[in-house]
């Protein structure tokens, strides 16, 4: 008879794979839940600033992100938003690929995955708020072609 | 019986529509089939009941394809007081004497008989049939995450090969002393709840991180090692924790609470992770 194959739920049915000593885990659940609650302030006083405050979400265009941006706070308050949410969020995913994924490749490949995605929008968004210039200026000295009206006013 | 029990079934006898169980306590479905089959008051009601089982046997494997699992239905008649296991049983030694499950003591101690019951993890002795409405076929599975063996028995050894792991025996230096090693009450009390487990897996096989990660030392091997991290009279706290530190430690925990719902001796399961949690983090227990 052939050996029946059982609803075995791990690969390795009693050896656990060789622990490495080291804290990563914890401060990564750590970071979790001090991330989670400081990004809880800084959303919701994103979209109350946004959405609500003076002329709520139709006072919300291209000039307002850059009066916005404009000031160190605000791009202090961006970044910190953006570099917390996306470290945060890339961690969540890591730990259900950790959860879900059973082949060690499908792990890896999953988990690169989530690490360029995380890194490309970092390094993206973050230059975007430090090179952010609303009102381009050519070679010439004068102002390039379709910037906002505010700039020549 | 307490004169608080006699009174109610006196009380019960007056109306003469009410049965009264042992507890005190009336019960409607009892009353009912008493009064309607004419029995005297006091006898204890029968009811039929139906159990759908998952069955598993290896045997079962056919022209070398895997064998397969599959449900099965019994009806058996049961007394209003009977647990599931008397159910089981009475498939077990009047219907199908194939019917395959674990049980010790059958009195919720040993921790043998833990099984899926209608979706949740129980000891099948300490679950009245009348308790997981009878009116609908009972389901009966094996507890999931660990390889099932045969129709509801599992492989428990990656179940205590965890429980191992986290060492859950005194560890000491020094002489030992010629009288007992004492404990104030306060001390004694950190601990307690979790001197309670008796590693019936309920929690462990009740945990999502659990069945898709089988490698997760699970709730029962961080309830026992809470029990040694704990107590005042051990010196292995900082081992036990390094052991539960790992990527398969207590950080996998999700804090979903099905440990501490499934648990039949009311062990604060989640709590009791998020104590160890705390230890590590300050590094002081």
């Amino acid at each position: 008879m052939a050996a029946p194959s059982l609803e075995a739920p791990r690969s390795t049915p009693y050896r656990r794979s060789t622990s490495r000593r080291s804290n990563y885990e914890m401060y990564s659940w750590l970071f979790m839940r001090l991330s989670g609650a400081v990004l809880v302030v800084l959303v919701i006083g994103h979209l109350f600033v946004n959405l609500m405050v003076g002329d709520g979400i139709s006072g919300l265009d291209f000039g307002f992100v850059a009066g916005k941006w404009a000031s160190p706070f605000w791009q202090v308050w961006d970044l910190a938003m953006l570099w917390l949410a996306m470290i945060h969020g890339s961690n969540g995913v890591r730990t259900i690929i950790n959860d879900y994924a059973q082949r060690d490749m499908t792990r890896i490949v999953l988990k690169t995955l989530v690490l360029v995605a995380l890194v490309f929008t970092v390094v993206l968004g973050t230059l975007v708020i430090f090179t952010f210039e609303p009102c381009p200026v050519g070679p010439d000295g004068a102002f390039l072609e379709g910037v906002p009206s505010f700039c020549t006013s | 019986m307490s004169s608080t029990d006699s009174e109610a079934v006196e009380a019960a006898a007056d109306r003469n529509d009410e049965q009264v169980d042992g507890d005190g306590r009336p019960h409607g479905r009892a009353g009912e089939s008493a009064s309607a089959d004419g029995g005297q008051l006091g006898a204890i009601p029968r009811f039929d009941v139906t159990l759908r089982i998952r069955r598993y046997s290896a045997e079962d494997a056919e022209d070398g394809k895997p064998a397969e699992a599959r449900w099965q239905e019994f009806t058996v008649t049961v007394n209003g007081t009977d647990r599931v296991l008397d159910a089981l049983h009475k498939i077990k030694w009047e219907q199908d004497g194939s019917l395959t499950f674990r049980r010790s003591c059958a009195h919720g101690v040993c921790g043998s008989d833990a099984m899926r019951i209608n979706g949740v993890n129980r000891l099948a002795c300490k679950v009245l049939v009348k308790d997981v409405n009878p009116d609908k076929p009972i389901t009966v599975e094996p507890i999931k995450g660990l390889p099932v063996e045969k129709d509801l028995v599992v492989d428990m050894e990656p179940f205590f090969q965890s429980y191992r792991e986290v060492m859950p025996f005194l560890i000491t230096s020094g002489h030992e002393p010629t009288r007992e090693r004492k404990q104030s009450q306060e001390e004694r009390a950190r601990f307690d709840d979790t001197t309670k487990c008796i590693l019936c897996a309920a929690c462990t096989s009740s945990c999502p991180v659990f069945w898709t990660d089988g490698q997760y030392f699970g709730p029962a091997a961080i309830v026992n090692a809470h029990r040694f991290i704990f107590d005042s009279r051990d010196e292995g706290a900082d081992v036990r924790l390094e052991v539960l530190n790992d990527r398969e430690g207590v950080w996998r925990c999700r804090t979903t609470f099905n440990c501490s719902e499934a648990c039949p001796r009311g062990i604060q399961v989640t709590k009791a992770i998020h104590e160890v949690k705390r230890a590590l983090l300050t590094r002081s227990v």
